[in-house]
């Protein structure tokens, strides 16, 4: 780790301000990619600003058909929610199964989405359950916030205060584990709101999508047989020592199955 | 016997005593030795894997604030430091000696492989240290990399003087013999293994803390070695750091070696020699980057295989052609490793008259390769229990009756194999029984079946293994090459009030000899289990010692000690007869007592203890103190055996494959402490499994490690094995004193050949280790497109 100056404001305003002030400021949550990342000395900023003392960046708040969910918010607690259990059950599941039980005490909603790591479980979520992501000056829709690669539609300084997830009438997320870092080799969530099929795919491209075209003939027909009939193109998909660009594009299709299987018997 | 002894001595699932201090985070690992005033180093690694360093700039590095020195690989040569030794000299087909590429601890003009150390930083902080680190400029030139071990006989030259990069091409038992029978054999079966490279991860990444006292001119080290007086030898007879007397090496608590802390490194040594010339006491822990790149890795062998078999089945010939990879050095025993360790057991359980094996041992700009778990025995076994299933599978025949078939059976031990080992005792056959029994075997086609109906394809793979441990006869050791003998020493100092301190030349870095060692002169002694205190790992305590590794401790280390509780029964029984006016001959040493034959004339051994520290009662003839030692050479290896099946489920859709059943009956003679051997076959079957399914440590073509972290190497984790069922059988080793074996690596040798037939089962052809879910799925994927 490099040296850095260490910060913890109190309130977005503060943070934001600091993150003007100085030469080369990062925000830190969880700290669960950011702290590695220091530690290999792949990152050297000047200063650190620490948002764990920011209370209004927490907070789990339901209302109506949607839940909001603050950009601080740690995985545990979102896997843990009564009520997110209740009104968006996906949601919990999914958190539930990011990394191990430490990662889940210390990692945040906000850090995982602000990161866009290709393999993030949370993206899927975002795009499948049309969220909508608040910052202090603006709201972004999920089909606009993932762009490539670690980028997202943040501006730099920008930070993420909270997702709006809407609550679909049944959701199912299917993750096939990296067998090593155990992260998303691909993530597949499907929700169903009311008949219109929102897919949202993790793990095989650059940043989280919606697979339109399984949207398309599940929206015709919600069954694991309507999925077969879909061709999933592996163009611009990952391919690393662990799956292939192809074996990833088959990989979605079966969890895209195996989630509507699961959302079928739910 | 006291019922105390009962409870804690041999055969007792004694709780281990090390234990406590483990899990209460008070074990004190090298990284809890701190001197006040010490330095800590940051090692200057090579990022190419093959470069000349044309020019080291440290201007800017000495600049930084907080930074004492820079060391390069250029002063140490000036320091006249001798090259790392490889300790086992193999000699080639022809007769020659094997080529020994030059090995500096510190690279001074050549860089061999990505990670290799060329200098160190020494400042006063850690933090300091890698700033410094940072801040030296090193001019590079690469040069093209060796990384494929198929190809590097034909490739550019790696070192100097070792054409083709062979550093060996050795052979074993009859070629002649074994082509003629294999020519007029009626079936042959042909299979070509890679055996796949892996990284230790240890729990514990290597250290070193070293200081140098120039009133007494004692050097110090500190670290995590699993043979430390093995490491002074070196580091005083060849590397030439410090004389013998002149330099203590305490490896204390070591937090997991499984082999890869055998070796002597570049880093601990120059640590030590650093600490000397600077003056300085220094502290290096590895960090998990480092332990990827620069621990010596196992395994990585690319071979082909012939088994000939008569009509009947009865295997006439196997021969075994292999490519093992050495890496850029020849390490520690990176020699023996792929020959003397592997071509022996090429015999497996089986009676196959015509054995051949040639192996080229290559150089590549790699880390150095050398003993894994197992070392040498899972690669072989993993030979013979593969092309044994294919040639089952061939001929029809059942996999577990044509292995039954041909086994050496009972009544043929001792049993010379053509693969210059002679196995002393053994039951193969109920090993395998008991096995089959466990799984259930017959009803395996219903488990199927099942599986089937749920899309899933079962498979079920045997291996019946066999190792050669208890290293090893040291005669026949050097015959074969080693640099040292292979025996152990042992001594119980008795304290006046009766307690006893053992000291024994093996090393405990998570196998639990405190305990087992503890058991074993508690039990011969009669003494309370909690009365033996048992010190291993400092060359400052200990006489001398080879350490630990190749499943040793017990069955050398364990004997060791029984002869110096032997000897102080002699001397105990004389003391007693003078002091109960009785003839030596008619004392008797039972249940702690030394007794008067035929009356209640009686002294404990603790009696006996305090009259030799208090002699007034004494035998005029007879030394005073109660304190003996002994060195025990064994005259053979031990040959562990047994059957391992796995049971494995491969998900049709994704091509995952799930572990679903294991069982292992291993036969390791007789058992001190049931328990720790559990233990240790869960350990080595978890590492089988990971070698079988998960591991596998990747060099890009440019030599780049790419799977140098947990995100991209993957270790096996608890949810990734099953239930493991383990059990035992006994046939007790017929040469040592404790007629015990060796349970070390047992798990990690037989394992991977099990579960990798059962994939080949399931799925009707064989894949390559490891058998990761993509590699499946393009199996089933080109048969669904064909
Ligand atoms: C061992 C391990 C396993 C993991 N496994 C998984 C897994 O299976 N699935 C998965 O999805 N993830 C996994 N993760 C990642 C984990 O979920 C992290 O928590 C997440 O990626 C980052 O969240 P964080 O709160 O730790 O953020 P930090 O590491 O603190 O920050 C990450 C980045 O986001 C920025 N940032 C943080 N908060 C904000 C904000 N509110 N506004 C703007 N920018 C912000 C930071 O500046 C930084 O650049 C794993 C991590 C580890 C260490």
């Amino acid at each position: 780790m490099y040296q850095f100056n260490y910060h913890k404001p109190t309130s977005v305003e503060e943070a934001q301000a600091l993150f003007k002030a100085v030469e080369d400021g990062m925000f830190l949550a969880g700290g669960q990619t950011l702290i590695p990342t220091l530690k290999q000395r792949l990152a050297a900023p000047t200063d650190v600003i620490d948002l764990s003392g920011i209370a209004e960046l927490s907070g789990i708040e339901v209302r109506d058909d949607r839940v909001s969910v603050g950009a601080f918010t740690r995985h545990a607690d979102v896997a843990d929610s009564a009520e997110i259990r209740r009104v968006l059950p996906v949601l919990s599941a999914l958190a539930g199964q990011i990394g191990d039980g430490q990662v889940r005490n210390r990692g945040t909603l906000g850090g995982s989405v602000a990161n866009s790591d290709p393999a993030a479980d949370y993206p899927a979520a975002v795009v499948a359950l049309g969220a909508t992501v608040y910052t202090a000056s603006r709201s972004i829709s999920a089909d606009d916030y993932f762009k490539d690669l670690f980028e997202t539609a943040l501006e730099p300084g920008e930070i993420l205060s909270r997702i709006e997830f809407q609550c679909p009438t049944r959701a199912a997320y299917r993750k096939f584990p990296n067998p090593a870092s155990r992260y998303a080799t691909v993530g597949v969530l499907v929700a169903d709101f009311s008949g219109d099929i929102r897919v949202g795919v993790t793990g095989a491209g650059p940043c989280a999508f919606r697979a339109t075209a399984l949207e398309e003939v599940l929206r015709e027909q919600l069954s694991v047989e309507a999925v077969e009939t879909v061709e999933v193109p592996d163009a611009g998909f990952n391919s690393d020592l662990h799956a292939s660009a192809e074996y990833r594009a088959h990989l979605v299709k079966v969890m895209t199955k195996r989630a509507v299987a699961d959302l079928l018997k739910a | 016997m006291s019922e105390a002894v009962v409870q804690t001595g041999i055969g007792a699932s004694v709780k281990r005593k090390e234990d406590l201090r483990f899990i209460t985070g008070t074990g004190r690992y090298t990284d809890d030795f701190n001197v006040a005033g010490q330095k800590y180093a940051v090692f200057l690694r090579s990022p190419y894997a093959r470069a000349r360093i044309e020019d080291i700039d440290v201007s800017e590095a000495a600049n930084v604030r907080g930074v004492c020195t820079v060391l390069t690989g250029q002063q140490m040569a000036e320091d006249g430091l001798g090259d790392i030794p490889c300790g086992w000299l193999v000699k080639q087909k022809d007769g020659s000696d094997m080529v020994s590429a030059p090995h500096p601890p510190l690279a001074a003009t050549l860089v061999n492989y990505v990670g290799e150390p060329y200098g160190l930083v020494i400042a006063d902080t850690l933090a300091a240290a890698r700033q410094g680190a940072e801040a030296v400029l090193t001019d590079f030139a690469e040069l093209d990399a060796v990384v494929d071990p198929a190809e590097a006989t034909g490739s550019e030259q790696i070192h100097e003087g070792v054409s083709d990069n062979l550093a060996f091409d050795w052979e074993l038992g009859e070629r002649a013999a074994t082509e003629a029978a294999l020519a007029s054999a009626a079936h042959v079966t042909r299979i070509d293994l890679v055996n796949n490279r892996l990284i230790p991860n240890a729990m514990e990444p290597r250290a070193a803390l070293g200081s140098y006292d120039p009133g007494s001119g004692e050097h110090t080290l500190y670290t995590t070695s699993q043979n430390p007086h093995l490491a002074r030898l070196v580091l005083s007879a060849f590397v030439q750091v410090a004389p013998e007397h002149k330099l203590r090496i305490i490896a204390p608590d070591v937090g997991g070696g499984f082999g890869s802390k055998i070796f002597i490194y570049a880093e601990e040594t120059a640590v030590i020699w650093a600490a000397r010339r600077t003056g300085m006491t220094i502290k290096w822990t590895a960090d998990r980057s480092e332990a990827f790149l620069a621990d010596a890795h196992g395994r990585d062998h690319v071979t082909h295989a012939e088994l000939g078999m008569n009509e009947a089945g009865e295997f006439v010939a196997l021969k075994v052609s292999t490519t093992a990879n050495l890496g850029a050095y020849l390490s520690t025993f990176g020699s023996s490793v792929p020959t003397y360790l592997y071509g022996t057991l090429l015999a497996g359980q089986y009676r196959t008259p015509n054995i051949y094996v040639e192996v080229q041992g290559v150089y590549t700009n790699t880390a150095p390769v050398d003993a894994y778990r197992g070392a040498g025995r899972p690669e072989a076994t993993y030979v013979v229990e593969r092309v044994v299933e294919q040639a089952a599978r061939e001929l029809g025949r059942d996999p577990a009756e044509l292995r039954r078939f041909n086994m050496i059976t009972p009544d043929q031990f001792p049993y010379d194999t053509p693969v210059a080992l002679t196995y002393d005792t053994g039951d193969y056959q109920v090993s395998l029984d008991r096995a089959l029994a466990m799984i259930d075997y017959d009803g395996f086609p219903a488990r199927r079946e099942a599986a089937a109906a749920a899309g899933k394809r079962r498979g079920l793979g045997l291996s019946c293994y066999i190792e050669a441990c208890g290293l090893a006869p040291s005669q026949l050791a050097i015959q074969l090459g080693a640099g040292v003998g292979l025996y152990e020493s042992g001594e119980i100092r008795v304290n006046p009030t009766g307690n006893v301190t053992v000291f024994t030349g093996s090393h405990s870095h998570g196998q639990g000899h405190e305990t087992t060692f503890a058991q074993i002169v508690s039990d011969r002694l009669g003494i309370p289990f909690d009365d033996v205190e048992v010190v291993h790992g400092d060359t400052g305590r200990v006489e001398f010692g080879l350490g630990t590794y190749g499943s040793r401790s017990l069955a050398v280390g364990g004997s060791a000690l029984m002869g110096a509780a032997d000897k102080l029964i002699a001397k105990g029984t004389k003391i007693a007869a003078h002091m109960l006016e009785a003839d030596p001959a008619a004392v008797d040493f039972t249940d702690g007592s030394f007794v008067v034959r035929d009356s209640n004339q009686a002294l404990t051994f603790g009696e006996v203890a305090f009259a030799a520290y208090v002699p007034t009662n004494y035998p005029t003839e007879l030394e005073p103190g109660f304190s003996e030692k002994a060195f025990y050479d064994p005259e053979n290896f031990t040959y562990p055996a047994g059957t391992h099946i796995a049971e494995i489920e491969i998900d049709e859709a994704t091509g995952v494959i799930e572990l679903v059943d294991f069982v292992a009956v291993d036969d390791f003679g007789h058992i001190i402490n049931p328990m720790i051997v559990a233990g240790q076959v869960h350990g080595g079957l978890a590492q089988g499994v990971g070698q079988a399914l998960l591991e596998h440590g990747i060099y890009d073509e440019y030599g780049q490690l790419i799977t140098g972290s947990y995100m991209d190497y993957c270790m096996p984790r608890a949810d990734d094995l099953p239930d493991f069922r383990v059990d035992t059988t006994v046939t007790p080793c017929t040469h040592n004193p404790l007629g015990v074996k060796g349970c070390g690596e047992a798990g990690a040798i037989g394992s991977p050949a099990a579960i990798m037939n059962a994939v080949a089962d399931a799925l009707g052809e064989a894949v390559a280790m490891p058998a990761t879910s993509e590699k499946i799925w393009r199996v089933l994927q080109n048969r669904r497109t064909a």
